[in-house]
């Protein structure tokens, strides 16, 4: 983990998430995931979070420079925001669309790059948004309502 | 009965704190608490990791003895299927089955048939549901989902294990033909792991298991080659097909059911990393799981006498010379004796508090204590990680001076200053 913080309503953990290194991706959604398990989360709130999270994480390691995943778990909701030091998508509604990718050839070999990773975050999310300036980063809040 | 009760035990004798049995454990169940391991009942799944590591054989399984058998007017013996790759090819496993005729034991029955009766019918559960369906024939693994992956509690197979068939079908069939009692009739399994002589003490699933008790491969071991030599053959009991006999090996399962969408995964970090990524989502088409605490599936269990890939290859050729398989009726075996009858419940033993805000505080309070430690694992405090200790200074188990890092430290600063 690295950094948490606790305040009145509850925990923020932030985690930075490299880019291109396939082996350890997965690592942060796993720790995201222990966490909440510890914190006597529903079950199934806990397979959207880690799957959405999961995703994410993905995508941070493929399309973009690096990142952070900052989890926010307070009584009533989990929120998590993921932001990328770029580059940045040029029309967050075409990514939107399920199967669009631009992922790399080497992504694809290992499996990734279907297209899924948004549209998927979304299902399993109850609130999701995106925002990019394109050249700069890539931002996602989404929410979990307990 | 108590609420626990594990076949995995320490020899506090042989015991001499060494950390190595700390590393292994999937749901850090060990403490080394006044230079003796410790093992955290509630926490303990059987899977005998400690067991195969301990270097002065400390760990060990409870299992019964021969002796136990005079408790009974009728007594039956079931095998592990794993057994059959514990002789080397050419030995008649049939001959091999009647020396237990010869140990004390009235009947003997090929568990391999009833796990062929399993293979149809789970087959059959599997087809009508094509989510994920996660296999319980190895109950470390059912008892791990329990502790630690208390999503997938949904996705278990509730039936039972080859071995609660096999007793099940034995039981009913002893009192019809030879008119005894249930409790005149002693069923014993003869078990290649801890986990599945908890479970025949202790089920999940069910109330009661219908096994009296078990007796541990290795421990009949020499008795049956020595009696292999000495006795003549006076019954049919092998019955087993290539089905059966893939049971005692990973991927055996997927193999006798004849299907093709499954993962099959032995040794339990293997199983965890593969059980985190299906909670992550990576393996959303997969309809069936079977995972196994230990490498080669019940081939490798600690209570086996042969090495776990020489006992595999050898079920391989069992397999490949058996009949293709036998021709089960499934109507013959209805509902109750195949299914589980009770709700399968997940463990709080891994969650800091039922309240939210407490827990909270309390991994804020780990999380603080956590950064001052090294965090190099040693194992020196008796708890497995730096992690696992600052959770147990929270849970008022143990306090902070335990850290040998840290008191070094502290002495050498002590030292500069002098």
């Amino acid at each position: 983990m690295n950094s948490f913080i606790t305040n009145n309503d509850g925990i923020v953990l932030k985690y930075v998430v490299g880019n291109d290194d396939f082996s350890i991706v997965g690592e942060v959604s796993s720790k995201i995931k222990n966490v909440l398990k510890q914190l006597n989360i529903d079950n199934k709130l806990i397979r959207r979070v880690s799957i959405a999270t999961y995703e994410a994480e993905v995508n941070v390691a493929i399309h973009s420079l690096g990142g952070y995943i900052e989890v926010t778990i307070t009584e009533n909701e989990i929120k998590i925001k993921i932001r990328d030091n770029g580059p940045g998508i040029k029309d967050t509604k075409l990514a939107m669309e399920k199967g669009y990718s631009t992922a790399s050839n080497k992504a694809r070999e290992l499996g990734f790059g279907a297209g899924m990773g948004l549209p998927n975050m979304k299902r399993c999310s109850d609130e999701f948004k995106i925002e990019s300036k394109f050249g700069e980063y890539t931002e996602l809040n989404m929410k979990f309502i307990k | 009965m108590a609420k626990y009760w594990h076949s995995v035990t320490l020899e506090p004798d042989y015991c001499n704190g060494c950390t190595h049995c700390l590393d292994g454990c999937p749901t850090e169940a060990i403490r080394i608490v006044n230079g003796k391991a410790k093992i955290i009942d509630e926490r303990c799944i059987d899977c005998g990791e400690c067991l195969k590591v301990c270097p002065y054989h400390a760990k060990g399984a409870l299992s019964d003895s021969l002796d136990i058998l005079k408790k009974f007017k009728y007594t039956v013996a079931l095998p592990a299927i794993s057994l059959y790759g514990q002789f080397s090819i050419g030995y008649d496993l049939n001959k091999v089955l009647n020396t237990f005729l010869h140990l004390g034991f009235d009947d003997v029955y090929d568990v391999g048939y009833a796990a062929e009766i399993l293979s149809d019918y789970q087959k059959k559960v599997i087809k009508e549901d094509d989510k994920l369906h996660i296999s319980t024939y190895c109950p470390a693994i059912t008892r791990l989902i329990q502790i630690r992956y208390q999503d997938l509690i949904d996705n278990i197979v509730k039936l039972e294990s080859p071995m609660e068939v096999a007793a099940r079908l034995m039981r009913k069939k002893i009192m019809k033909e030879k008119n005894f009692k249930s409790e005149e009739i002693g069923i014993f399994y003869i078990s290649q792991c801890p986990a599945k002589i908890t479970s025949a003490r202790v089920p999940i699933g069910i109330e009661k298991s219908c096994v009296d008790g078990s007796l541990a491969i290795d421990k009949l071991y020499t008795k049956i080659i020595k009696l292999y030599d000495e006795i003549e053959v006076e019954k049919d009991i092998l019955k087993s097909s290539s089905k059966g006999y893939n049971w005692g090996r990973v991927g055996g399962q997927s193999f006798s059911m004849g299907i093709d969408n499954y993962i099959a995964v032995d040794g339990i970090a293997e199983v965890i990393s593969v059980l985190d990524n299906i909670e992550m989502g990576k393996l959303p088409k997969l309809n069936f799981f079977e995972g196994y605490a230990c490498v080669g599936g019940c081939v490798g269990g600690p209570l086996n006498v042969e090495n776990s890939f020489v006992a595999k290859n050898r079920i391989r050729k069992l397999s490949q010379v058996a009949k293709e398989k036998n021709d089960i009726v499934l109507s013959d075996y209805p509902k109750e004796i195949i299914e589980w009858n009770q709700e399968i419940k997940g463990s709080d033993v891994m969650k800091l508090d039922n309240d939210f805000n407490k827990a909270i505080k309390k991994m804020a309070k780990i999380e603080k204590i956590f950064q001052k430690l090294p965090k190099i694992n040693c194992g020196a405090c008796g708890a497995p990680t730096c992690h696992a200790f600052a959770e147990d200074i929270v849970k008022g188990k143990t306090t902070i001076d335990k850290c040998v890092v840290l008191n070094n430290k502290k002495r050498r600063k002590t030292n500069e200053s002098i």
